[in-house]
């Protein structure tokens, strides 16, 4: 027969949940990670498998040593979207334990030790990533030219063992070099002019479609940017952060470009080089580390733009994004206890609207 | 016309087709009636019947106490069985008192049923009272006594008279079918209630999902110029009163205040018709629209129900179920209430009995609060409902206050959208519970305290009194003993002298 335990409204529910939230993630991911994968080959699809076994083995783990029960939180696909993540900003032929380190700082250090799913003030995947990239600058700066699966060049599964286990060696060596954004930083440090410079070295059609050098996941703009759009049409994430990172990075790279063409590369290079889709549309939008309120996510998705900028174009690193993610993370209380929503009836400071001058006949 | 925003809100699926269009159906009288005696918010009616009393239909059975309040009438002819407690229609599942009527199946009126040729000849007052002597209550569920609120010309300066046909609860249809099947006496219900209100406006919104409502009230209104129409979109909770007057009008009620605080005034479709039936025939509140519906009822309906019905008997005349419900509710799924049980009578409030399935109510086990921040969109009331989530889980019910805990009117948006299924509202109801019981302690706290010290100071009084009484008949008696002294030693001595005379005389 019917309940007849207490129970409070609503009694009807949206189709929504957390673990659905992280499967569409995923889903929206899927096209630009295949791309990764095919293009880096056996070597990329390694370091993919072990990141996200590592990821969730060492969610399991946490789990045990806290003593909280291990199928809902293994089951909401957090721990592996994070591994997810964090291996699409790898260099795709990086050794397999930059990838088990990566999820093991991004799992324990980035997530557990705050107390789990919606306690860390820092997004996991960046800060493995940050933590990775201070570490060990040689294993994280290695690019290599796209060598799709299967094609003469691309390494056979046996070797790509070998790569995963000692490093990128010879043979395999003459296919490493820089990243279009490493390259661009150097250029303008020999004092190159960037109108002759730019076009050639930076087909932006290609970065579009994503067969550049670069992050096992983070070449494909085009890809990415569908799949952002795919979420917000699911309503898995709001338009705001994406929105207000992408014009973050674009509105100073138009003006300085039109400034000075010779020093600063234009807004379509930013667009499409290194991981600013990403970071708009799926890294930005982590719901934990970013704020609640409409307000408060356009200042923070503002803040993460510039900031990608700033530092990519006076910074010391040629790449800038996780930076620019953990900086806004870290102001993500303030933003929110700043940036709150008028509550309805009250003014800006709380205090309730005034009454009608004429309405109340006894107060006059 | 034109139509404001409000911010927040969320779109749940209406549901409404199940009973939407369905006429409305009187339930056959049944065996018997439960009538509580507190249907309304104020003070519990009192009882002016007897057991075994014989009662004509509209007959008042209970009389209201106090200005906020309501009395309460006999549904049907027929015999007073009962006049104890009886499980109340509340999810405490506490009893009530309640007036057990059994019909006589002749369905006879009281003699002294009489309506009024001409209510806008009545003054203000007049009609209030006479809705006030019908027992009209809000009828979409808030139960607040209509004619109080028909008062409040006196005390504010009022200009618009707003009707609330939002009906924006998913799957209840009570007020569409009525606005379908009777625009002509509502609106004559809404001119009365304008002439007592003396506001020379009146907007009937209506959420866009209800065209045929829409279409007919716009034909009863077209020959009133002071009556507007509007369609408003659908979105829940467009109904709650201050949004709706928002949406409407563009002006905010001020926190805490009322909407008559704008010169505005809310009252729904239901309770316009109510006013129309008592003032026009003196027929007092004795039935009401109820739909009975939800996933898990065989046949859905909208129902004409005597005030007391069981809920069993609506569920049995609506063909019972089509599959076992998960929830059963009083009202809409958004902010009903759980069914105690089906014993439990059909109240003047009561607008849905909803039978809702497993895949209607889509529970899921709570998970931790990603700050996803949906609840903070969908709040109508600007509040960040997963900040107050937080205090209360840590017991912080101050912080949780400040932060607007009583600004929330506990819609359930923010409970609607959690991805983790956070059971939000409970978390605020059990606050907001907790802060009335504190304030109610507290208050008993410094009543016992000045009661204590005054009962000190009156102790102390008395003491001092009594000491004071004490020692001025201490002194007195000793006044008085040292002036029977003083006579003594006047005498003595003289006793003495003659002692001593007569000693010194016998020495001698």
């Amino acid at each position: 027969m019917m309940q007849h335990t207490l129970v409070a409204s609503p009694h009807a529910h949206a189709p929504v949940s957390i673990a659905r939230s992280m499967r569409l993630v995923m889903l929206a991911l899927v096209p630009a990670t295949l791309l990764g994968l095919w293009q880096f080959g056996w070597p990329a699809i390694l370091l993919f498998s072990v990141t996200l076994a590592a990821a969730l083995l060492f969610e399991a783990a946490a789990l045990l040593l806290a003593g909280k029960p291990m199928r809902p939180s293994l089951m909401d696909g957090s721990a592996l979207l994070t591994g997810w993540l964090l291996a699409l900003t790898l260099p795709p032929w990086a050794p397999w334990w930059i990838g088990v380190l990566g999820a093991l700082i991004a799992i324990v250090v980035g997530k557990q030790v705050f107390g789990g799913l919606g306690q860390n003030l820092f997004n996991p995947a960046m800060v493995a990533r940050v933590a990775l990239l201070i570490s060990f600058p040689l294993e994280m700066t290695q690019w290599v030219a796209p060598q799709p699966l299967f094609s003469q060049q691309a390494p056979g599964l046996l070797a790509a063992f070998g790569i995963s286990l000692h490093g990128i060696a010879p043979p395999w060596d003459v296919l490493s070099g820089a990243s279009i954004l490493g390259d661009l930083a150097m250029e303008v440090q020999q004092g190159v002019d960037l109108t002759n410079m730019a076009p050639s070295l930076f087909p932006a059609v290609n970065a579009a479609f994503g067969s550049i050098p670069g992050s096992l996941g983070e070449t494909s703009a085009i890809l990415l940017l569908l799949g952002g759009l795919f979420l917000i049409r699911k309503r898995v994430i709001d338009w705001v952060i994406p929105t207000a990172v992408l014009l973050g990075v674009l509105v100073p790279a138009t003006l300085l470009h039109w400034l000075d063409p010779v020093r600063f590369v234009g807004p379509l290079i930013h667009l499409t080089a290194g991981a600013t889709v990403l970071t708009a549309f799926f890294i930005a939008t982590d719901p934990v580390t970013s704020p609640v309120s409409r307000a408060g996510q356009l200042v923070f998705g503002a803040g993460i733009g510039l900031l990608i900028y700033l530092i990519r174009t006076f910074g010391a690193y040629p790449e800038g994004a996780a930076f620019a993610v953990l900086l806004m993370n870290a102001a993500t209380p303030m933003i929110d206890h700043y940036l709150k929503p008028r509550v309805f009836g009250r003014d800006r400071r709380g205090r309730p609207l005034p009454v009608a001058e004429d309405a109340a006949k006894e107060r006059g | 016309m034109r139509l404001f925003r409000i911010q927040g809100g969320v779109h749940p699926e209406d549901r409404k087709g199940l009973a939407a269009g369905r006429p409305i159906e009187p339930l056959p009288m049944p065996q018997l009636l439960h009538i509580p005696l507190q249907q309304h918010i104020g003070a519990i009616a009192n009882p002016l019947v007897q057991r075994r009393q014989h009662v004509a239909k509209g007959e008042r059975i209970a009389h209201a106490q106090g200005p906020v309040s309501a009395p309460i009438h006999a549904p049907t002819s027929g015999r007073i069985v009962g006049l104890g407690l009886y499980p109340a229609n509340h999810p405490s599942g506490l009893s009530v008192r309640t007036i057990t009527l059994q019909p006589d199946g002749k369905d006879r009126w009281h003699r002294r049923i009489e309506g009024v040729g001409d209510p806008f000849a009545l003054d203000a007052a007049e009609v209030a009272k006479r809705v006030a002597d019908a027992g009209i209550v809000g009828m979409g569920g808030a139960t607040f006594p209509a004619a109080v609120k028909l008062g409040l010309g006196q005390r504010y300066t009022l200009t618009t008279l707003v009707i609330n046909g939002s009906e924006c609860e998913p799957y209840l249809t009570c007020d569409d079918q009525l606005m379908r099947e009777e625009p002509d006496a509502i609106l004559d219900g809404v001119r009365i209630m304008a002439h007592a209100l003396g506001v020379t406006r009146v907007i009937i919104g209506i959420e866009g999902n209800k065209p045929e409502a829409i279409g007919a009230i716009s034909r009863a209104a077209a020959q009133f110029d002071q009556i507007e129409v509007a369609t408003l979109p659908m979105r829940y909770p467009m109904g709650s009163e201050k949004h709706l007057v928002k949406t409407l009008t563009g002006r905010e009620t001020p926190a805490r205040g009322l909407t008559a605080d704008i010169g505005v005034v809310v009252h729904n479709p239901a309770t316009a018709f109510a006013v129309h039936e008592a003032l026009r025939f003196g027929r007092p509140l004795t039935s009401r629209v109820v739909s009975v519906t939800g996933g898990a009822i065989n046949k859905p309906r909208n129902l004409r129900v005597p005030i007391g019905t069981k809920v069993e008997d609506l569920i049995e005349h609506c063909g019972r179920f089509r599959e076992e419900p998960q929830r059963l509710i009083a009202g809409g799924p958004m902010m009903g209430q759980p069914l105690p049980e089906l014993r439990v009578p059909v109240m003047k409030g009561t607008n849905g009995i909803l039978a809702l399935t497993a895949a209607e109510v889509g529970g899921q086990t709570p998970g931790p609060c990603i700050r996803c921040g949906s609840c903070v969109t969908a709040c109508p009331c600007g509040l960040v409902p997963l900040t107050m989530a937080a205090q209360v889980r840590a017991g912080n019910l101050d912080a949780a206050a400040s932060a607007g805990l009583m600004d929330c009117i506990g819609c359930g948006s923010c409970a609607y959208v959690c991805p983790a299924h956070l059971p939000l509202v409970q978390f605020f109801s059990h606050a907001k519970g907790e802060l009335a019981a504190r304030g109610r302690a507290k208050q008993k706290q410094s009543a016992t305290k000045r009661l204590a010290e005054q009962r000190a100071q009156r102790l102390e009084a008395q003491k001092r009194a009594k000491r004071e009484a004490m020692a001025r008949r201490k002194r007195e008696a000793e006044a008085k003993q040292k002036a029977e002294a003083g006579a003594n030693t006047e005498r003595l001595p003289k006793a003495g002298d003659s002692a001593n005379a007569q000693a010194l005389a016998e020495a001698g």
